[in-house]
């Protein structure tokens, strides 16, 4: 079993020390020719053996389809009606992260080669095989720790991203959409018609800013609202602050989701409480056009938002004004500073900073907001010379896209867009974070 | 003299203001409450105060008629499963990313911060499809599996800030004295972080119970449906036919939830910012 075969495995490595013609090139050219055949000639039976049985179950079982994968994904088919397109796409990027994995593990083992046998060379004695198995299990650690997670993130997020970006450059749509018909690759195209044809233009445009007039005003509201409670309540003047505080909160206690269909039944426009109760009483009228003027139901969703986004921000901030030394406001007493210079100087820092990542992220929130826009009027009501509604945001047209229209590549295109911006918002956070300060050590 | 009443009239000013936020809470929660207890189903005929109290939306709700029960308990096996599953697979990750150095380990976080910043939105057709070639649309299965992929990016980085902050000395001490990595893990850096994993564990199991986009994706019959997508086609049907009972069905949700949130909040709170901010 083991045990001889190490022994024999350690007397044959100290006599190759000795003579020290071990050669790390032969090791390389070895392994890149076979895997494992480089760990063979180190004598490192075991691990070679590993290797040796690992690409031949690939090339055995692997190769033929990951063939078929990429064969698919050039070409996307070639008979109507028997080649299946996009299921070619997916098995063709599913291949891909296949080969991407085989070359990390090809990779490691010609490395593997090269340092084991310029070890062997400067006179390096082998352990025992027990050795060998816990310093691999040393290495191996940390990729054991991440790989169940990796592994479900590679099929759940990033080969559905790869995904959508791939069919952002096809033709995929309602049309000439599979087993029927077959998907080709148009390269740009969509990309052109989307600033070139003037329905598109126009749509994107309109839908566009309104989705950074959404995310600004909303959010920014939110914010502002949630400072302002959280410094009255903060306020020593004020009494019952438990009590005040856990209702102020109650928004965020009550499920978004709930909430938001409620609203979209209070500002109904013919029985909604909002007009029934509240605006016609006060004002006369027949009430506002809550649902079917985008004007007014642009207002009624960033109000909405506002009710369901202070308490969260009311929370946080309350958190860090009580963690401000009282030396600051009593140093600015002495100074005579006034009430708004406080403010100021003191208080708003030291608020923003302990916060700002947290605020970002807010941001970027509400940039993907589909929930309020779908649940509230399905990002209505329509737009005369538009395929987007007049409340719809970036995201939620994409959903009408893929789901009432079925033009995927159209959407796949605007999905790459608001990638594009929301790694602008990841590009901050990366600036601001200390995570990557602290090193991992061990 | 003059100072005093001009603090007077500011702090009358600000529970003016707390008691008009109160009143925009409190509003559309008590006419939501008072709209289920109507006995019709129209919105049109119902009225914040009922004018003919009944209980008739909440027999419905647990009647045979209704799956209201059953979604109920799907809800709860897809947040339940979700909420232990992230916390293992995220203290994994996370243990992984705070201690050791390995290969990838910085592009891994470059990736973590940018993948948690896309919606899941952008990856439903791959996953529509995906889960269709592969036999688990309309399947709790896999809608689990979904969630407990895309939790991993932002909670692992959320835990993994955490992590940070508890001293290394511990470790190497443990170390010293012959604890395995596994070790570690398990007696020192679990009990420590328990905090954060408390929020890992109710945000996902918060997370699921009141997701609509996914769910009403993936699952597509009736016997499957979570709550937020069974309550939806309530209203979604027939608008306002069904809204009172509707407004019944969330209620009987919304509360045990809120009672758990509002019970919960301080640490939630501390633990969104030890990791967000610190981390």
């Amino acid at each position: 079993m083991a045990l001889p075969d190490y022994q024999q495995e350690d007397n044959k490595d100290t006599r190759g020390s000795k003579k020290k013609k071990h050669s790390p090139a032969l090791a390389v050219c070895l392994s890149i020719l076979f895997a494992g055949l480089g760990q063979l000639y180190n004598r490192r039976y075991v691990k070679g053996i590993c290797f040796l049985i690992i690409e031949a179950a690939f090339l055995a079982t692997m190769l033929q389809s990951i063939n078929y994968g990429l064969w698919g994904l050039r070409t996307l088919g070639t008979i109507p009606g028997t080649d299946h397109s996009i299921r070619l796409l997916v098995f063709g990027v599913l291949s891909l992260i296949g080969v991407f994995f085989a070359l990390a593990l090809y990779i490691a083992n010609v490395l593997d080669a090269r340092n084991q046998a310029r070890k062997i060379q400067n006179g390096w004695k082998p352990s025992s095989f027990r050795d060998a198995i816990s310093s691999f299990y040393e290495y191996a650690f940390p990729y054991l720790m991440t790989f169940p997670g990796l592994l479900l993130m590679v099929f759940v997020v990033i080969f559905p991203l790869l995904f959508s970006v791939l069919l952002a450059f096809t033709n995929y749509n309602l049309y000439n959409s599979p087993p029927r018909n077959l998907v080709d690759w148009v390269g740009f195209d969509n990309f052109v018609n989307l600033v070139t044809v003037p329905l598109w233009q126009d749509t994107f445009l309109s839908v566009f800013s309104w989705t950074i007039v959404w995310t600004v005003v909303a959010t920014t509201l939110q914010i502002a609202l949630g400072l302002f409670l959280a410094l009255i309540v903060n306020d020593p003047r004020i009494k019952f602050k438990k009590l005040i505080r856990t209702v102020l909160i109650l928004p965020w206690a009550v499920p978004a989701f709930v909430t938001i269909l409620i609203f979209s039944a209070m500002f109904n426009d013919d029985f909604g409480a909002i007009n029934r109760d509240i605006i016609i009483p006060l004002l006369g009228g027949g009430g506002l056009p809550w649902l079917s003027d985008p004007f007014y139901a642009r207002i009624a969703i960033i109000l909405i938002q506002t009710w369901l986004g202070f308490p969260f921000i009311f929370a946080l901030f309350t958190g860090v004004l009580q963690s401000i030394s009282k030396d600051w406001y009593e140093a600015a007493d002495v100074d005579g500073g006034s009430r708004l210079q406080k403010f100021r100087h003191i208080t708003l820092p030291h608020v923003m900073f302990a916060t700002a990542p947290l605020l970002i992220m807010q941001y970027a929130q509400n940039f993907n907001n589909f929930n309020i826009i779908y649940l509230f009027n399905e990002g209505g009501p329509p737009v005369r010379g538009q395929n987007a509604g007049g409340t719809d945001i970036l995201i939620s047209w994409v959903y009408k896209l893929t789901f009432d229209t079925n033009n995927y590549s159209m959407a796949a295109v605007i999905s790459i867009i608001m990638g594009v911006i929301v790694s602008c918002f990841a590009f901050y956070q990366f600036r601001k974070t200390r995570s990557f300060k602290e090193e991992g050590e061990i | 003299m003059n100072q005093k009443k001009k603090s007077r009239i500011e702090v009358a000013a600000m529970y003016l203001v707390l008691t008009a936020v109160a009143v925009a809470i409190f509003y559309p929660l008590v006419w939501t409450i008072g709209i289920s207890f109507n006995q019709g189903n129209s919105l049109y005929s119902s009225s914040i105060i009922p004018e003919n109290f009944s209980l008739d939306h909440y027999k419905w709700l647990f009647s045979s008629e209704s799956d209201y029960l059953l979604w109920y308990k799907n809800s709860l096996i897809v947040s339940g499963v979700t909420a232990v599953g992230s916390v293992i697979f995220t203290s994994l990750v996370a243990y992984a990313f705070s201690r050791y150095q390995f290969v990838g380990r910085k592009n891994g976080l470059y990736i973590f911060l940018l993948l948690q910043m896309f919606p899941v939105m952008m990856a439903m057709v791959a996953l529509y499809i995906f889960l269709n070639m592969i036999g688990l649309l309309d399947t709790l299965t896999g809608l689990i599996l979904i969630y407990l992929g895309g939790q991993i990016p932002f909670n692992a980085w959320l835990v993994k800030g955490y992590f940070d902050t508890i001293p290394r000395e511990l470790d190497q001490a443990a170390r010293i004295d012959g604890a395995g990595h596994l070790r570690v893990f398990w007696s020192i850096m679990l009990p420590l972080a328990k905090p954060i994993l408390a929020v890992v564990a109710l945000f996902n199991f918060m997370m699921p119970l009141f997701d609509f986009l996914l769910p009403s994706i993936v699952l597509s019959s009736a016997d499957n449906y979570t709550l937020a997508v069974g309550l939806y086609n309530f209203i979604n049907d027939q608008f306002a036919n069904n809204f009172t009972r509707f407004a019944a069905g969330s209620i009987l949700v919304a509360v045990p939830i809120a009672a758990v949130y509002l019970y919960l909040q301080r640490y939630l709170i501390s633990g969104l910012t030890a990791g967000g901010t610190k981390g």
